[in-house]
């Protein structure tokens, strides 16, 4: 991997061009930090116009095949991500739709559902959210209640899902409900389930610790999928949902857009210390934080490095041994490094965002409490940890 | 060194691996662990109360150097091999993962010191050791500081050359070595000289140490006669600066060889042990500190060959990158192992069990030239600036 091909070559040439020529205008109101924390429609028609318009450039879906709206290039989309990172170019909006609706329907999909489908994942002109998480299915997932029953040629849902982000601009959510009640995993099904404004279906806001909306519950009350809404076999549902749950593990690493997160999350530890004063003396002076936050800058490097050890073959026996720690490293990192932020901060950590004289507008605080979002997220960090046991060190299941 | 692009891969192509592939196959033949342990482990008492030196096998080393080696770091025109440190770094981890007894470590980072020096009077020295003399640094002060500035030896003007006098302290595989690469305060700064272990006026004093896999001694200079072609460096503090990243990384790679074998070992028998009629690597507690340590080799590994690449490529951030790698491999080391004796339980606490090589070899590499609070000090200076500053 450590040369490109004259096609990507290229391409990284083109996309590197076409950004400079045609930077992103300026938010018309202040931006979350990923795209999961979306609350305004007026922040979704900025990042639903931007997706669109890298999308027609061809830097969104480069490596689909033609057929189903595709650039039909090969290795591309990581250059992409690349520039647009490197252009601090705005994120990408359907965060589900790409990065696990998309990839699962293009290796699970019919022809038609394809065609149907994959086009709008990529252009964003449709929201996808995911509908696997409910009350009682967490980190033992395959424990779903919602269920669907199949009546003529429809199915009718019922049930509950939580944790659903993006559900509140959604049209269609990646649904796992149960088909069976005799078997635990072979009795689910994948369903493509429409949302907004779909009879029987509820999406009621959920708020989070830190008073923020961001993400929702979604209720289904005899709503109506068609069997052609169905993604591969029934019974078929949990095998289709691990195949959705790698791609969603392995897109923090590919994930679009800079986000306009310009200042590397170390450098600003360093410019808190440096203007926060304790005990008579600036914090960035003081030898136990100077400990802590080169700690973080040796991890950050380090989760940087891994990623370009996880391309070198030779220096990587287990092909799964990176990329499994990538979701657990860079959750931990962000908690660590704002929680390291929280206790700088001393006394104006207890202020928040509304106070003018809190740090930073009141990052550290509500970053640190949005961080346990991602070390909860996609698998527990306890379940990635059995993961990386079990199937990279070979030791005994835990189920 | 000229400054190049930094490589993707860290440079580390097909030579590189081949050259790993084969400490590789040659380590597990040449010292399997039923031989380490015969070598350097068959009688507590021996070592630890009679205070002999644990034995090693010098026919390998002979080999090591018939392969070429011990001239990995000396270059071409002095008829070494000149490998790129990713490659040093590649075959070092093989020799941390086998806890290899040999004076190959120390000799690759004297040719360092010897290389960063750039002399005739170095290269020299330097093809001395591709002709496979094993040599060692004898840099240290009594207070084992670290510090390329401190040095309790002193060298009086002698001709065109030194009388050196004083005590070198902590040198590493001392015994096995034939030449010392020695850092001397001078009456206008400091240098470097190369002196044979045979020179009149050295002595060498054992260090009754834990780590069965090496030695160490305090090497005392008597009035020492070292000639001008022997004065490899007329600015010893500032050629030990230049050669301290690759000395650090050399180390953070043994150490991470030693911390994977360490994970594998317990891994397999967390495999094996039973307890409450299932493997214990079934029960999170033991599953999941498993999983944090191969996460913690991980970072390790990859800082050291971001490491070994950026010294290769010349680049102005080596030497910050090469203090990550010896702090994280370090930290890794330090938790490795620590999970490595506990997860052993009762056996694991004995001298059967072969995690104590490991253990010791790992905390002896921990300390050596500054443990991971040292660099993360020394780190804070450069990310942060210095205090009050």
């Amino acid at each position: 991997m450590a040369t490109l091909t004259a096609e990507q070559l290229e391409f990284q040439e083109y996309a590197r061009g076409w950004l400079a020529e045609h930077p992103a205008p300026a938010p018309t109101e202040r931006m979350p930090i990923t795209p999961l924390e979306v609350m305004t429609t007026g922040q979704r028609d900025y990042l639903q116009a931007w997706q669109h318009r890298v999308y027609e450039a061809g830097l969104v879906g480069a490596d689909y095949p033609s057929a189903y709206g595709g650039g039909g290039h090969e290795g591309c989309q990581r250059i992409a991500n690349q520039e647009m990172a490197r252009a601090g170019a705005p994120m990408l909006l359907n965060v589900v739709g790409l990065n696990m609706a998309a990839p699962t329907i293009l290796v699970h999909g019919t022809e038609a559902q394809k065609k149907r489908f994959i086009p709008g994942c990529l252009s964003g002109e449709e929201i996808w959210c995911q509908g696997f998480s409910e009350p009682g299915a967490g980190s033992d997932m395959a424990n779903q209640q919602t269920s669907a029953v199949r009546r003529g040629d429809d199915w009718v849902v019922n049930g509950h899902k939580v944790w659903t982000s993006l559900g509140h601009f959604a049209q269609w959510m990646i649904l796992l409900a149960r088909t069976s009640k005799e078997h635990k995993y072979d009795g689910l099904t994948y369903f493509l389930m429409p949302i907004e404004g779909h009879p029987g279906v509820t999406v009621r806001p959920l708020v989070k610790i830190t008073g923020e909306a961001g993400f929702n519950e979604v209720l289904f009350e005899d709503a109506v999928a068609s069997d052609a809404q169905r993604l591969d076999d029934v019974g078929k549902g949990w095998t289709v949902a691990m195949t959705t749950l790698t791609y969603e593990r392995g897109a923090a690493e590919s994930a679009g857009g800079g986000g306009g997160d310009e200042v590397h999350p170390v450098q600003r530890l360093v410019n808190l210390a440096r203007e926060t004063w304790r005990d008579g003396q600036r914090a960035a002076d003081d030898p136990i934080t100077r400990d802590a936050i080169v700690e973080r800058a040796i991890v950050a490097e380090g989760i940087k490095q891994n990623g370009r050890r996880a391309r070198v073959e030779a220096l990587c026996e287990h092909p799964m041994r990176l990329p499994l720690q990538q979701k657990l490293t860079t959750s931990e990192f962000s908690q660590a490094n704002a929680r390291l932020g929280v206790d700088i901060a001393g006394a104006r950590s207890t202020l928040y965002k509304l106070d003018e004289a809190a740090p930073d507008a009141g990052y550290w605080p509500l970053a640190y409490m949005n961080s346990y979002g991602h070390t909860i997220a996609a698998g527990t960090n306890e379940i990635q940890r059995n993961i990386l046991g079990e199937r990279v060190l070979g030791l005994p299941k835990s189920k | 060194m000229t400054r190049e692009a930094m490589p993707r891969d860290f440079g580390f192509g097909p030579d590189e691996e081949m050259l790993r592939d084969l400490a590789h196959k040659l380590l597990d033949e040449e010292m399997p662990i039923e031989k380490l342990r015969r070598l350097v482990a068959a009688d507590p008492t021996t070592t630890y109360e009679a205070g002999q030196r644990p034995d090693w096998d010098e026919a390998l080393w002979a080999q090591c150097v018939e392969l070429g080696w011990s001239g990995l770091a000396v270059p071409e025109r002095d008829g070494g091999a000149d490998v790129r440190l990713v490659g040093i770094a590649g075959l070092v981890e093989e020799v941390g993962r086998h806890c290899l007894p040999s004076p190959l470590v120390a000799t690759l980072n004297a040719s360092q010191a010897l290389r960063a020096a750039g002399t005739e009077e170095a290269h020299r020295a330097l093809a001395r050791i591709a002709a496979g003399a094993p040599a060692t640094l004898a840099i240290t002060d009594h207070t084992g500081a670290w510090d390329p500035a401190r040095t309790d030896i002193e060298a009086l003007p002698q001709g065109e050359g030194f009388s050196l006098s004083g005590r070198a302290y902590f040198v590493q595989d001392a015994f096995k070595a034939d030449l010392l690469v020695v850092n001397v305060r001078t009456p206008d700064g400091s240098a470097l000289c190369a002196v044979p272990c045979e020179a009149v006026g050295v002595t060498f004093h054992q260090d009754h140490i834990h780590d069965l896999t090496r030695d160490q001694a305090t090497v005392h200079f008597a009035g020492v006669a070292v000639a001008a072609e022997d004065v490899v460096s007329r600015d010893g503090a500032q050629t030990l600066r230049a050669a301290w990243p690759a000395i650090l990384t050399t180390v953070a790679a043994d150490l991470c060889g030693c911390s994977e074998w360490q994970l594998q070992t317990t891994v397999e028998y967390a495999k094996t042990r039973k307890q409450f009629d299932r493997p214990i690597g079934f029960f999170q507690a033991v599953k999941h500190p498993l999983s944090n340590a191969m996460i913690a080799i991980d970072r390790a590994r990859s800082l050291v060959y971001h490491a070994a690449c950026c010294i290769d490529s010349g680049h102005e951030d080596a030497l910050m990158a090469a203090r990550m790698a010896k702090s994280a491999a370090s930290d890794a080391g330090r938790f490795v192992s620590d999970r490595s004796v506990q997860l052993h339980g009762g056996i694991g606490f004995t001298w059967e069990c072969d995690v104590h090589l490991y253990f010791k070899r790992s905390m002896h590499n921990q300390a050596l030239y500054g443990d991971a609070t040292h660099q993360r000090r020394k780190l804070a200076d450069i990310l942060i600036g210095p205090i009050g500053g």
